[in-house]
């Protein structure tokens, strides 16, 4: 991966932008997601409203990223490394936004759940721990995109697996509920699409960091196996 | 109901790509200008039917290699070349010294940076390479005339002045005439030495155009100093530094993931 500075200094500037204004979406995007699964918990409406709100950052960051990444390939025409960060970061940065989209889908059924008051299901399912997870994998994609570290974008594919497995873990749960007592299928319904939503977060982590690979080696590792994606992210 | 195929992953289809067969290939190239060595072991292949551009910075050697392929070195005391240039399918070395050059430039023909009509008139531009070789019968003449402007998408323009001087056209016209005046002797190899850097963004539009519609009959090796014009029209690049020949490669692989880091550092404006 090349780091020297390019002869134009300014499409240095225009570049470190697009990377910053990526980074800090995925800043925002991170708080979105914490602050949605505590008002899961909490039902504290006012912090769910504003995640709702927050997203409409979200798409102007999704937009204005977008605008850069044309404005740089229309001016400066990139080529080799920058081209790939350029495709890279705008498809990506797709990823993040719909990221963005399930935390504040996660925060419409908290709010939806709350208000209704039904709250028969008991809150065993794994909401904060499968969370905990899916913020650990966003935030090591984000930083494999900010240190261009391909072994540890690597690492994030591996765990969207884990991200599978808890999600599989609380569909068995929920199904368990709703057998046992039939008046827990609407809530548990809404609890679904909570599991639902984290379980595409750890998907779109993981296309963020199929992004990283590319830009740092040139490799498109989509619709590989896992032992390809670490044989070629650590060459 | 009979399944579509999946389409293979662009990737996985050009690794599996067989090599196009070689029009002509440097080995071991070096040349010297008196003491100056300005090309040194240069093995490249030249692909046939094909359009190769050959980039690098000021000095690299990039305008010396292509000359050599015509023997434009020839008319100067004191130049020295090394190893061969084959052309196929006859292995003629191109570099013989018992080959005749003006044999070879039929073969090959050059078109250079700056339009550079004869002082005739548009006909006679085209039909001198044909008399040169001591063709007089003028129905031919006319016919390869014809045929040369047209394959450098010139006939439409001039058909109707033909005597008129060369120098009445414009920049773009003049350039193509050169083509033109290159393909009448139905060269193998075309040389291009930055064929557009006179020209304006629509005259070169319209050479580059050309460019791939000649390949379909000439076998091309381009020197450009415009990376984009490397990136639109070659198929190949080659990527020189200091006389050698750094990289050499598919022009996607060149522009998207080069293997070197200095052909890297070069694309990308790195280069200082």
């Amino acid at each position: 991966m090349t780091t020297t500075e390019h002869l134009s200094k300014q499409f240095d500037v225009d570049l470190e932008k697009l990377r910053s204004h990526m980074l800090q979406m995925g800043g925002l995007i991170e708080s979105q997601i914490l602050t949605a699964i505590e008002g899961f918990y909490t039902g504290d409406i006012k912090a769910l409203e504003q995640v709702i709100e927050n997203d409409r950052r979200v798409n102007g960051y999704e937009v204005n990223i977008d605008i850069e990444c044309s404005h740089i390939i229309a001016r400066r025409q990139p080529a080799a490394s920058d081209l790939r960060m350029i495709m890279g970061v705008s498809k990506a940065v797709t990823d993040l936004e719909r990221v963005g989209d399930e935390a504040k889908k996660i925060a419409v059924v908290s709010k939806q759940i709350h208000e209704s008051g039904r709250l028969q299901v008991p809150r065993l399912v794994d909401v904060r721990r499968t969370g905990s997870i899916v913020v650990g994998m966003l935030r090591k994609a984000l930083d494999a995109f900010a240190r261009l570290d391909s072994v540890a974008a690597a690492e994030v594919i591996r765990d969207d697996a884990a991200i599978d497995e808890a999600f599989r873990g609380m569909m068995r749960q929920l199904i368990t509920f709703m057998m046992e007592d039939p008046r827990t299928i609407t809530t548990a319904l809404e609890f679904v699409w909570v599991a639902r939503a984290l379980e595409r977060m750890g998907d779109h982590s993981k296309n963020m960091a199929e992004q990283v690979i590319y830009i740092v080696k040139g490799t498109d590792v989509r619709h590989t196996n896992f032992e390809d994606v670490e044989r070629k992210a650590s060459r | 109901m009979v399944a579509t195929p999946a389409p293979e992953i662009a990737s996985v289809a050009a690794a599996a790509a067989p090599l196009p067969p070689k029009k002509s290939e440097s080995r071991g190239l070096g040349f010297h200008y008196s003491s100056f060595q300005a090309l040194k072991n240069i093995n490249m292949p030249i692909y046939e039917n094909k359009v190769t551009a050959l980039i690098g910075p000021s000095g690299c050697g990039k305008s010396t290699y292509l000359r050599c392929f015509n023997r434009m070195h020839d008319l100067y005391p004191g130049n020295r070349y090394e190893g061969n240039i084959m052309l196929y399918p006859d292995r003629t070395d191109i570099l013989n010294p018992d080959v005749d050059p003006i044999e070879v430039r039929m073969r090959i023909s050059m078109v250079f940076q700056k339009p550079n009509p004869f002082p005739k008139s548009i006909y006679e531009n085209v039909a001198y390479g044909l008399r040169v070789r001591g063709e007089r019968k003028r129905a031919l003449l006319d016919e390869k005339v014809e045929e040369a402007l047209r394959g450098a998408a010139l006939w439409e323009e001039v058909k109707n002045r033909l005597d008129e001087p060369a120098f009445n056209l414009s920049g773009g016209q003049q350039q193509r005439l050169c083509i033109a005046r290159a393909l009448a002797t139905d060269p193998e190899m075309l040389l291009f030495d930055e064929p557009t850097s006179a020209l304006d963004p629509i005259a070169t539009a319209s050479i580059e155009q050309l460019l791939t519609e000649l390949k379909e009959k000439v076998t091309i090796l381009i020197v450009t100093h415009n990376m984009q014009q490397a990136a639109r029209v070659s198929d190949y690049t080659a990527y020189m530094y200091l006389g050698e020949l750094i990289e050499f490669d598919a022009t996607d692989t060149i522009f998207i993931k080069p293997k070197n880091k200095q052909t890297e550092d070069y694309i990308t404006g790195r280069f200082g």
